[in-house]
């Protein structure tokens, strides 16, 4: 068994009163007003490659993040040495840095009376230890059930089975203090297929991830999907370049919806640098999308009973119907935009809140993936898209695709070396079928979608 | 002068270290190394014309590792007492399972490293944040003179000082000072309905007074707003097949994107990427000859050693369109007999090391840029770009271009709106016909991502001209 890292044992009430002391010592330096946050965690990481452990990372972790107010100046620190002198050079710090930029009339911390008063229990943490040998176990059957499940996967870039618990604590001037704990468990496996004739490889990937140890998918049936999406990429092609329907599957969907999302962030929004500025209260996308984030979905990966400045999380209807009815926001970008925060705020340790989704889901329609594939005469079912070809200030759309080439309601070959390309404006209107497949893989969730037709490149 | 880093910086002494090296040295242990690494990174950025934000985060801490055979055990602390070190040293040598090796560690002889590449701007790292602020006042106000139409100035300053020490059970102490900064600029313009944006940046292992001298700041602010500007005209990029010409400099991410990836040596040793087994194989047409440089004074990119102490090098990668080297680390040099080239690297002491690249570039060539354009009667002229992609295995690759035009009958036409280019990486450097004599590095921007890891890289490229690629726009 491995040991424990000694040093660092501590608990929320520890943390809590390591927070009051540093706000106090804030105080002194002249600080208005402030907030921290505290985080720890462990980790256990294991990555077996070709049935032999190929990786081993444990750790244990701790940092803490100060924001100051001096009237209307602000700055941010965060450090990992929590000793007496360095807590004290960090307050001063702060001070001295917040002094030196310029005053910012909306800046603040929430008003006292908004903060969360009660944090409920989401069941986001599981105390179960999955230990070292459990780990390369799953991790090794994960891999083996790939290879067992076609012997054109022939070899692997390895899997990798993570476990990690840790604890936030967030106080203020205000006097909240909020704290909880939180676990993730997850199983990733990558295989590799090899057409024969060509010796062509191709790689793809399957996973899960859970709050819950039992709650995880056995690694077989983990790795059997993995190696069900590597061998259907086998004989990959290109297609001409035509106009045609694009059917994403649910995680490629995912990532359309996080375009979504930051383009109703509000730091987006009052820099003018989103495509759906002063679009509040208009239809900005089909009438079939209606469009959630919940911060209390109970075990949700993105879950947390409050959010990064110490105000309750809720669930906001974000779109219904097509039609926007809130941004994301946290105090500050709300004040921007004259609207109050949605409990949106997301807070790295060491910088100062921005804007992040919790639970972001589309709501599943009646139709399933291969009902909606069924429904296109030819076009393009994609299932992986690469590179960063999205300008969030105009909504144009450009990425590398790869997937299934759709022939008369059928997946006909797979295809590769092709882009899809449009504008997310456009795009979220052509949203034509939503499928009836929502599973949460992550904090953004999305059934299979259809979009009546968008411009592919290839040949 | 340059002083070797001591120890001493992290309350650590030798023996203290040399103990634990000698714990991780059980019997089928090949490597072990410990990796102390204290950072200090500081930043101010503005938007709507004030400097509202400032920020400082301070870590410190030690990686510690061990290789066997092809196991890697590894742990890390952000505590530095010996028992820390001890349990550290207890979990990384797990992955070995055997009894203490017969042989000592050989105690390690403190060495410095071989260069000082960025020497000076240490001393000038520290800055005074009030000057930071001006720095940033001065871009919105040049931005905004650029052109009345320029709506919103977002700029921010970024500076990291890196200090780390490396103790090898193959006997190096060795320590190195890593300044690293960055100018980022992005700029909205407006006209009526119309929203664009365009970006600048440029850095390096560069001290302040860099983005003073000559007013850089001024122009990389200017730079942010033309390209803004220019964008308020763009065209819908067109869709399919056509000849690319790429400009030099930062359009080099084609390179590090196409060729590099797929170059370093864990993939290859796996057989998991397009470039397995092609060593001494045509992977480019004969006006190519690509390298990885880490020994560049003051680039971004650039190292005076890598992360397992290992002094860095110019790599020759693709030598006259045939591929000559992989780039490594001490475990895949071992594992694959192959050389070691100093390319080790990782995020932070929380990582682990990976070959990675440093500055990749193409050698300048013979044609003349104006010709290159010349030649092509309709295609794409691409200037700068945002991020790049690619899938090792099948070697697919993409790059976003973010100003690019059209060129009708050899001539540089009407600016299009961002595309992205797809490619196949084994196979796109043997349809490059021109290649420019007008090598340019890029500003000192990238940052390359690999198993979650970011780390500081450079690019290069002479403009060049591509046959046919792939250009994903929405227009026929």
């Amino acid at each position: 068994m491995l040991q424990e890292f000694s040093s660092q044992k501590d608990t929320a009430n520890g943390y809590a009163q390591l927070a009051a002391d540093v706000l106090a010592r804030a105080k002194a330096c002249g600080a208005t007003e402030a907030d921290i946050v505290v985080a720890d965690g462990e980790t256990l990481s294991v990555q077996v490659r070709v049935g032999a452990v190929d990786r081993l990372t444990k750790a244990r972790e701790k940092r803490l993040g100060l924001r100051v107010f001096i009237g209307k100046r602000s700055a941010t620190t965060s450090t990992s040495d929590f000793t007496q002198d360095s807590l004290k050079r960090l307050v001063a710090d702060t001070c001295t840095l917040a002094r030196a930029v310029v005053e910012d009339d909306v800046s603040g911390l929430p008003d006292a009376t908004q903060m969360a008063t009660e944090q409920p229990s989401l069941d986001l943490y599981d105390e179960t230890v999955v230990n070292t040998e459990t780990q390369i176990d799953w991790a090794k059957r994960g891999e083996a059930a790939a290879f067992a499940a076609d012997p054109r996967v022939t070899n692997s870039e390895g899997a990798e089975f993570d476990s990690s618990s840790g604890r936030v604590v967030l106080a203020n001037s205000h006097g909240f203090v909020g704290s909880y704990k939180s676990s993730n468990f997850s199983l990733s496996v990558s295989p590799i297929a090899t057409e024969s004739g060509t010796g062509a490889m191709q790689r793809d990937a399957w996973y899960e991830v859970q709050r819950k140890f039992a709650r995880l998918a056995s690694a077989e049936s983990i790795g059997q999907e993995a190696a069900r999406r590597a061998i259907r990429r086998l004989g990959a092609r290109k297609v001409a370049t035509k106009r045609v329907p694009v059917v994403f599957d649910q995680e490629t969907a995912g990532s359309l919806l996080a375009n979504l999302c930051s383009a109703v962030s509000g730091y987006g929004l009052y820099k003018r640098a989103s495509f759906l500025l002063d679009k509040m209260g208009q239809v900005i996308a089909s009438d079939l999308m209606t469009l959630y984030d919940d911060g209390r979905m109970v075990g949700g990966l993105g879950s947390r009973p409050f959010d990064g400045e110490g105000l309750a999380t809720r669930k906001n209807t974000i779109v219904e119907r097509g039609v926007l009815k809130s941004y994301l926001l946290d105090t500050y970008s709300g004040k921007k935009l004259g609207l109050p925060s949605t409990g949106n705020a997301s807070r790295s340790v060491g910088e100062s809140p921005s804007v992040g989704p919790t639970n972001f889901y589309l709501v599943p329609g009646v139709k399933s993936p291969q009902e909606i594939i069924g429904s296109v005469k030819e076009g393009l079912y994609v299932t992986e898209l690469i590179g960063f070809g999205i300008n969030m200030v105009t909504g144009d759309y450009s990425r590398g695709a790869c997937g299934y080439w759709i022939e008369n309601g059928e997946l006909a070959y797979p295809v590769e070396e092709i882009t899809i390309a449009g504008n997310l404006k456009q795009m979220l209107k052509d949203i034509e079928v939503i499928g009836n497949d929502l599973v949460f893989r992550g904090r953004i969730a999305s059934p299979t979608l259809k979009i009546s037709e968008m411009m592919v490149a290839g040949n | 002068m340059f002083e070797p880093v001591q120890l001493a910086k992290f309350g650590v002494t030798e023996l203290e270290a040399q103990h634990a090296l000698d714990r991780l040295n059980v019997r089928d242990v090949d490597y072990a190394d410990l990796y102390f690494e204290s950072r200090t990174s500081e930043s101010v950025s503005m938007e709507e014309g004030i400097v509202k934000r400032a920020a400082k985060s301070v870590s410190q801490g030690v990686g510690v590792r061990a290789t066997a055979g092809e196991k890697t055990g590894f742990a890390y602390s952000d505590e530095l007492t010996r028992k820390d070190l001890e349990i550290a040293a207890d979990t990384a040598r797990y992955i070995a399972n055997s009894p203490k090796g017969d042989s000592p560690v050989p105690v390690p002889t403190q060495r410095r490293p071989t260069r000082d590449l960025y020497p000076i701007e240490r001393a000038k790292a520290e800055v005074a944040t009030a000057d930071r602020v001006a720095l940033l006042n001065e871009i919105d106000a040049e931005a905004r003179r650029y052109d009345p139409r320029i709506k919103n100035v977002m700029a921010s300053f970024n500076t990291e000082y890196k200090v780390v020490v490396v103790a090898t059970s193959d006997g190096a102490l060795v320590g190195d000072i890593q300044p690293l900064s960055r100018l980022q600029i992005t700029c909205i313009a407006e006209d009526r309905d119309n929203r664009q944006v365009g970006s600048f940046g440029g850095g390096g292992r560069v001290g302040f007074e860099y983005y003073r001298a000559d007013n850089r700041h001024l122009s990389y602010a200017r730079e942010a707003a033309r390209e803004a500007i220019l964008n308020l005209s763009a065209v819908d990029a067109p869709a399919g097949v056509m000849p690319v010409v790429l400009a030099g400099g930062w359009p080099g991410i084609l390179l590090h994107e196409a060729i590099g990836h797929g170059l370093e040596a864990d993939f290859n040793r796996k057989k998991t990427s397009a470039f397995s087994s092609l060593v001494g194989k045509r992977v480019a047409s004969d006006v190519c000859t690509i390298v990885d440089d880490g020994t560049l004074p003051f680039r971004r990119g650039s190292l005076n050693m890598d992360d397992e102490g290992t002094p860095t090098t110019c790599t020759t990668l693709i030598e006259k369109g045939i591929l000559r080297r992989y780039i490594t680390d001490k475990l895949n040099a071992r594992l694959m007999g192959i050389p070691l080239t100093g390319n080790g690297r990782r995020e932070n002491y929380q990582s682990v090391v990976l070959p990675r690249m440093t500055n990749t570039f193409m050698l300048a060539g013979e044609s003349d840029p104006q010709d290159i354009i010349r030649s092509v009667k309709k295609g794409l002229y691409a200037v700068s770009f945002g991020g790049g992609q690619v899938d090792i295995t099948n070697g697919k690759f993409v790059f976003s271009a973010s100003e690019a035009y059209l060129i009708e009958d050899g001539r540089i036409t009407t600016p299009v709106k961002g595309a992205t280019l797809i490619g196949n990486g084994p196979e796109i450097l043997t349809k490059v016909s021109m290649v420019g004599h007008d090598l340019k590095l890029d500003n000192g921007i990238g940052t390359c991502g690999k198993d979650g890891q970011s780390v500081p890289v450079g690019v290069g490229l002479p403009t060049l001209k591509i046959e046919e690629i792939t250009v994903g726009g929405t227009q026929r």
